[in-house]
């Protein structure tokens, strides 16, 4: 077994979660003084930045079950960054709170609505809280159990918790997977209640693991500066990660043209405003920096192999990816608030930013009271020793 | 490629292996001491071992992209070609040119391209399939594809000599060292 306190973060790590603790709690402080000026705008916002961050916890979740289930040195390295990004879901479950009492501002169909009868009774507000409960008892659980057993494996070293997680796994992304689906009509497609799309939630759940991808990258390269991650990183290491950044970003490409593709074949009058909503009085433009910088760009330069190996590099293009998922998820949400009009606000930067800072500081306050690296995994030594055994 | 020296009596020397950590291993060594024309025979991919023989930047990646452009572009525009010029329809009112229903084929035809180019330029480039090759004069090179690494430093390297290298090569925990013949 490796000794655990030799791969304790440092002191950077406390640093990092008062910084984005203070700046984190300034920003959202100062739009909650917005919410008095215009609080139908900060409920937008704030919608915004709590797709974005639940979206980073699921993200981590789901990439820490995959590599459960497919093992590899890849997961090894970013596990523990992982389990910290999804035990900010509690966080993630208190931050909905808001969301619902503010609803009244954000889904049309709190109001009567002309709607079919069925529909009328999925948009109920009392199942609109259960679900919501049910999905956050879900992700908590499968969290909590996961991230309690890595934590008994980094004391003991016992080769039956590693079965445990695995067979958490697998039943664990199929729960995901229905979950992500109906939490994504729940609280974006649900935005405009006439329009429906059957890929809507798997868009949703590839953009999430693709944020949680890009993000631990950029991490994983800024804690590189320091030890332990200095001296166990290899470019190989940073290789594969590269090699799955590429695959999510070709995963989300895939799924949103499936989605445009089926609309403009069927051209049915349910489906297209959806898309003239989103094409018109300017929005089209953040609709071509998403081809551009959401596709077009990061596929090009991850088909280098240089750059996938070369960590500086491959993490500043990661943040881009990063910063892209925002101005997806604000493509998809914002243009219902402002249909054919191009509007943004200085909140719908400023609420992810302030929630961010926050959720960051839980999830180095996670980060710093483990080892960075799964010290009693039994394949740590393959990662740690390198390539023939 | 000689450039006016003579052939090499021999092939080179083979040095045969037991576990795949020992050949890349020795990889490493013989690259260290100066050997640059080296080869190594193993019956699956062995890791680390095209690192230890710096056998890295090969131009099937180049070759496999510009399959996959190509392969890209004559998908797109055989539908451009057929939809707006040859054969123009009218399709519940689109324009003739509508790119969106152009991209599946112009995807998949991207990956045939680069998937045929891949194949292709990769034999065309490793010489396969190679019915002749030196190495099989040496009854052990069999092994090859069943439990046995070899690595082969041959002799139109400028460092080999038939003696030296042959003591080098005992001295790396092989097995047996063997002369390949041409």
């Amino acid at each position: 077994m490796i000794e655990p306190a030799a791969y304790m973060p440092g002191p950077e790590m406390n640093r990092l979660q008062w910084r984005a603790l203070w700046i984190g709690v300034a920003v959202l402080g100062v739009c909650i003084l917005g919410a008095f000026r215009s609080p139908a705008q900060f409920f937008h916002s704030y919608l915004l930045a709590f797709l974005f961050w639940t979206g980073m916890a699921l993200g981590c979740l789901a990439i820490a079950m995959l590599h459960h289930l497919t093992g590899g040195s890849w997961g090894m390295v970013i596990r523990r960054l992982l389990e910290s990004g999804s035990r900010t879901l509690p966080l993630m479950a208190l931050l909905f709170v808001p969301l619902f009492f503010g609803r009244h501002w954000i889904y049309s169909w709190t109001r009567p609505m002309n709607l079919p009868r069925q529909q009328l009774e999925y948009l109920d507000v009392r199942f609109f809280l259960t679900r919501a409960v049910l999905y956050f008892v879900v992700w908590l659980a499968l969290a909590h159990w996961l991230g309690k057993w890595s934590h008994e494996q980094d004391r003991t070293g016992d080769r039956r918790l590693l079965r445990k997680m695995q067979w958490l796994s697998g039943p664990g992304l199929v729960l995901y997977g229905l979950t992500g689906t109906f939490a994504a009509v729940d609280w974006m497609m649900s935005l405009e209640p006439r329009w429906y799309s059957s890929i809507f939630g798997l868009l949703i759940i590839g953009g999430q693991v693709l944020s949680a991808m890009a993000f631990v990258i950029v991490v994983l390269v800024l804690l590189t500066a320091y030890q332990p991650l200095g001296r166990v990183l290899q470019p190989r290491h940073m290789h594969n990660l590269g090699k799955l950044l590429l695959a999510f970003v070709m995963v989300w490409a895939y799924l949103s043209f499936s989605q445009l593709l089926i609309m403009w074949s069927g051209n049915l009058p349910e489906e297209i405003p959806w898309y003239l909503h989103r094409l018109e009085g300017g929005w089209r433009w953040v609709g071509v920096l998403l081809i551009l910088f959401h596709f077009a760009l990061p596929f090009f330069l991850l088909l280098s192999r240089d750059l996938k190996r070369t960590g500086p590099k491959l993490a500043l293009l990661a943040m881009l990816v990063v910063v892209m998922r925002m101005v997806d998820l604000f493509w998809l949400t914002a243009p219902e608030f402002s249909p054919g009009r191009f509007h943004i606000h200085w909140m719908d930067i400023a609420a992810p930013v302030g929630m961010g800072g926050v959720w960051l500081a839980v999830f180095a306050w996670h980060l710093k009271t483990r080892p960075l690296l799964p010290v009693g995994d039994p394949y740590l030594a393959v990662v740690l020793e390198g390539e023939h055994e | 490629m000689l450039m006016g020296r003579t052939k090499p009596p021999i092939y080179g020397l083979l040095a045969e292996f037991d576990t795949p950590a020992r050949l890349v291993a020795a990889a490493e060594r013989a690259r260290k001491e100066g050997y640059r024309c080296m080869d190594a025979y193993a019956p699956y991919p062995v890791e680390g071992l095209a690192e230890a023989l710096k056998f890295h930047h090969t131009r099937v990646p180049l070759i496999t992209l510009i399959g996959g452009i190509v392969g890209g572009l004559a998908g797109y525009f055989m539908q451009y070609w057929i939809a707006a010029i040859n054969y123009p329809l009218n399709i519940g009112g689109r324009p003739l040119h509508s790119w969106p229903a152009f991209i599946p084929v112009t995807f998949e035809l991207t990956i045939l391209g680069a998937a045929l180019s891949a194949v292709l330029g990769m034999l065309g480039l490793n010489g396969l399939p190679m019915p002749y090759h030196p190495v099989f004069h040496v009854p052990r090179f069999a092994l090859a594809s069943r439990d046995r690494f070899f690595l082969c430093v041959e002799a139109t390297d400028p460092k080999f000599d038939r003696q030296t290298t042959q003591r080098f090569l005992e001295s790396l925990d092989s097995r047996g060292v063997f002369e390949v013949p041409h």
